[in-house]
């Protein structure tokens, strides 16, 4: 007897067919690239392999009769409030195969998200709101170091600054686009997001995974990054964008470093990432060259010595229990900015237990952060990014009211592109052409389309702040930056509203 | 004639900018004397200039730097030839931590010991294959990582006599490129599933390739080196964790 795999006894999700409407046109059996859909040539008809559904509603979405529902499937194990198929069925996974549990996207578990816990404030009678289709509403940015103070002189009767300001970078939106490495998603989301990024007035970054030919030419709304593997990092990469963003840790799994595998190293990915195709890309769990805040600060300078000192240099971590010390050893690095992904941060890939159990929430992070670099007098040295969980534009103002310089969002993204959250960004196979590079699968989402959905998302978002700011009486982004006052909390403890420094509703 | 600068009195910073000002007005050699700790030096040059080093240069001389050759009279310390892309760095003396770290062509020489985790993360594409040549002994993590170029340990200028040739971790989680050691190591010191092979023809061959440019840049008898046999340390597969996960 040959050893069962429990795990495919009890599949996840139920396909239903509509036989009424069903045309037997086979378009679902090559829409799915998982094979559920099976031709039974004996029988003429159509059957299904249930267990091998993710749900990502593709087959549905593009039969032309609508003949297709997926649902959850509906036999259910007998209720118990600690053993959850969730829990039963990863058992059942890892009995099967031993191994490392490994998903995408980010934490699935139910952590309090304090956003929702948090609401914001408006003018009545007292001061009048503003109303951004009337009157200037600004959301521009700068990110990066700020001078303590500015010391004007007056030269042949005009004043100007006594000191050059260090170089920052001005963006429309206080939203950039996360990094996400081509290879981890296809080249054509990466080109949307750069095409968007230029039309809106913002960043986008490579992730670690190189910078395709075809990408340079977005330069100036470029942030590359430098993360432990180094892929595709030459010197003019580093040159290309106007940031360099060092990657220690991601919010997704924090602690470890990433793995492309093989399958996923296709001929295109091998130039940009400069390994031969088909071969693991493992990068370290550490930069082996920093072990330290006085190693972090030697690659920080040695990025800016190399680019001549025209870059601005991010530092991006996964938000830990210590967040607020180690961000403050950061910005005395030199960093330039740094970015903080929480708990909720998304990824291609990652072991199940990393993405659902470790790091803490974004909210508490920024508001710890932003105290703690205000506390040392060293905040204006620095801009906080915030990434991880930004679902819509009132987390941005929530962000940002906390202490946030700007937000970073990826997933949201990658929403816009049509990504229904399977979760299955790992197995190359996503069949909505976003988290794949396979040639067949990319086609279904041409980057015309991806920027398209990504330039109309941030627009509305931007809109959506500036009505928020206009309903606070403010007019700028920049008056609501860790403007904690502006938000209340609602069922938070003393302890929650203490970190995140905000009163309760009604106080 | 080459441009001779006494980088005592300046910071690196400073230095960096002449040694650029100067490649951009077409110079194409320079000679820096006094230095001394000075960090980056030649950092993101993307020129094919040459430069003698008078002295021990900082940290991560030469990182990310496409072309320069540099030699270097006096010992360099930690991250010399950090994610190096095209050029040399010889050194006549000794090196630290972290040289050659994510490397991904040119070479590195060096005459004497170096310290630990050197050349962890190098990797190699099409004809970029990075080599780093140690001439004394290296400490733990050596081609920790490694992706492919080549290390090759030579064990013979040192200051450690009583040590072993290398330390502990050796290779661990390589994946692509080789090393190779004159002499041997015990087992232990290899990363998990590593083992020590002879070398075949192309091996000695291309060994002996890269070790008469070594000599040549030491003013070394090569046949002194090759009067002990060679172990290389190859990657057991290209998919170290291939099987790690379940879906
Ligand atoms: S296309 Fe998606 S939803 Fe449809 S059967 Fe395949 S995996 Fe399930
Ligand atoms: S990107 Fe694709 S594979 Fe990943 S969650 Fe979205 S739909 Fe699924």
């Amino acid at each position: 007897m040959s050893t069962p795999i429990f795990a495919n006894f009890h599949p996840d999700f139920y396909v239903e067919r509509l036989w009424d409407k069903c045309i037997k046109c086979k378009r679902c059996i090559r829409e799915c690239t998982y094979g559920v859909h099976i031709w039974d040539e004996k029988k003429k008809t159509l059957k299904e392999d249930h267990t091998k559904c993710v749900g990502c509603h593709r087959c549905s979405a593009m039969c032309p009769t609508n003949a297709l529902i997926i649902r959850r499937h509906p036999s259910d194990f007998r209720e118990h409030a600690l053993w959850t198929p969730w829990f039963i069925k990863n058992i059942y996974k890892q009995a099967d195969q031993g191994g490392v549990l490994l998903t995408s996207t980010g934490c699935a578990l139910p952590y309090k998200n304090y956003f929702d816990h948090l609401v914001i404030d408006a003018c009545q009678v007292t001061n009048p709101p503003i109303d951004p289709l009337r009157e200037p509403m600004e959301l521009r940015t700068f990110i990066g170091p700020k001078p303590e103070a500015v010391e004007v002189e007056e030269v042949n009767g005009r004043f100007r600054l006594k000191k050059k300001l260090p170089p920052v970078i001005r963006i429309e939106v206080p939203i950039m686009f996360a990094g996400m490495s081509y290879g981890a998603i296809s080249l054509h989301v990466h080109q949307g997001l750069a095409r968007a990024a230029r039309d809106l007035g913002t960043l986008y970054n490579t992730g670690e995974g190189g910078l395709h030919a075809s990408l340079y030419e977005y330069g100036a709304n470029t942030i590359v990054q430098c993360a432990s593997g180094r892929f595709g990092l030459h010197i003019d990469y580093l040159n290309a964008g106007v940031a360099i963003e060092i990657k220690i840790g991601q919010g997704a799994k924090p602690g470890i470093g990433g793995h492309l595998p093989g399958e996923k190293v296709t001929e295109e990915i091998s130039k940009t990432r400069m390994i031969p195709v088909g071969s693991d890309a493992l990068s370290p769990a550490p930069h082996h060259d920093i072990y330290s805040i006085e190693d972090l600060r030697g690659l920080i300078f040695a990025l800016k010595e190399a680019t001549e000192y025209k870059k601005l240099v991010f530092v991006k971590i996964a938000a830990v229990h210590n967040v607020a010390a180690i961000a403050s050893g950061i910005v005395r690095a030199g960093a330039d900015a740094v970015v903080i992904d929480g708990l909720k941060g998304g990824t291609g890939a990652s072991p199940t237990m990393f993405r659902d159990n470790i790091g803490i929430p974004i909210e508490l992070a920024i508001s710890a952060v932003d105290k703690r670099l205000r506390e040392e007098g060293i905040r204006h040295r620095t801009s906080i990014i915030a990434s991880g969980g930004i679902r819509c534009s009132a987390d941005v103002v929530k962000a940002i009211a906390l202490g946030a310089d700007a937000v970073y969002i990826g997933t949201a993204a990658l929403i816009a592109c049509g990504c229904t959250m399977c979760q299955r960004c790992h197995t190359g196979k996503c069949p909505w052409g976003i988290a794949t590079n396979n040639p067949e699968l990319m086609k279904r989402l041409p980057p015309e389309v991806a920027y398209e959905k990504i330039y109309n998302l941030v627009k509305g978002w931007a809109h959506e702040i500036k009505e928020m700011l206009g309903a606070m009486g403010i007019n700028s982004i920049e008056s609501l930056k860790g403007n904690r006052d502006k938000l209340r909390a609602v069922g938070l403890t003393r302890e929650e509203m203490e970190i995140l420094e905000v009163k309760h509703a009604g106080e | 004639m080459p441009l001779e600068l006494e980088v005592t009195p300046f910071h690196y910073s400073q230095v960096n900018k002449i040694i650029r000002e100067h490649i951009s007005k077409g110079e194409r050699e320079f000679v820096l004397r006094g230095v001394n700790g000075h960090r980056y030096l030649f950092a993101g040059v993307s020129a094919e200039v040459s430069a003698v080093i008078y002295g021990t240069p900082g940290l991560d001389l030469g990182a990310f730097m496409r072309g320069p050759v540099i030699r270097v009279f006096g010992s360099v310390q930690d991250g010399a030839g950090n994610t190096m892309d095209h050029g040399k760095i010889i050194v006549h003396g000794m090196a630290g931590d972290v040289i050659g770290y994510a490397m991904r062509g040119g070479k590195i020489h060096i005459f004497g010991d170096v310290g630990y985790r050197v050349g962890i993360h190098m990797k190699a594409y099409m004809d970029k294959v990075p080599v780093i040549i140690i001439g004394g002994k290296a400490g733990d993590f050596l081609g920790e990582y490694m992706a492919g170029g080549i290390i090759i340990l030579l064990g013979m200028n040192t200051i450690y006599p009583e040590r072993p040739i290398a330390g502990l971790f050796l290779g661990t989680g390589m994946h692509g490129g080789a090393i190779y050691i004159r002499g041997k190591v015990r087992e232990n010191q290899l990363g998990l599933g590593l083992k020590p092979y002879a070398l075949d023809s192309d091996d000695e061959k291309l060994l002996e390739s890269y070790l008469k440019e070594y000599c040549d840049d030491f003013g070394l008898d090569i046949s002194e080196i090759l009067k002990e046999d060679f172990i290389k340390i190859i990657p057991y597969t290209h998919r170290p964790y291939g099987k790690l996960y379940a879906y």
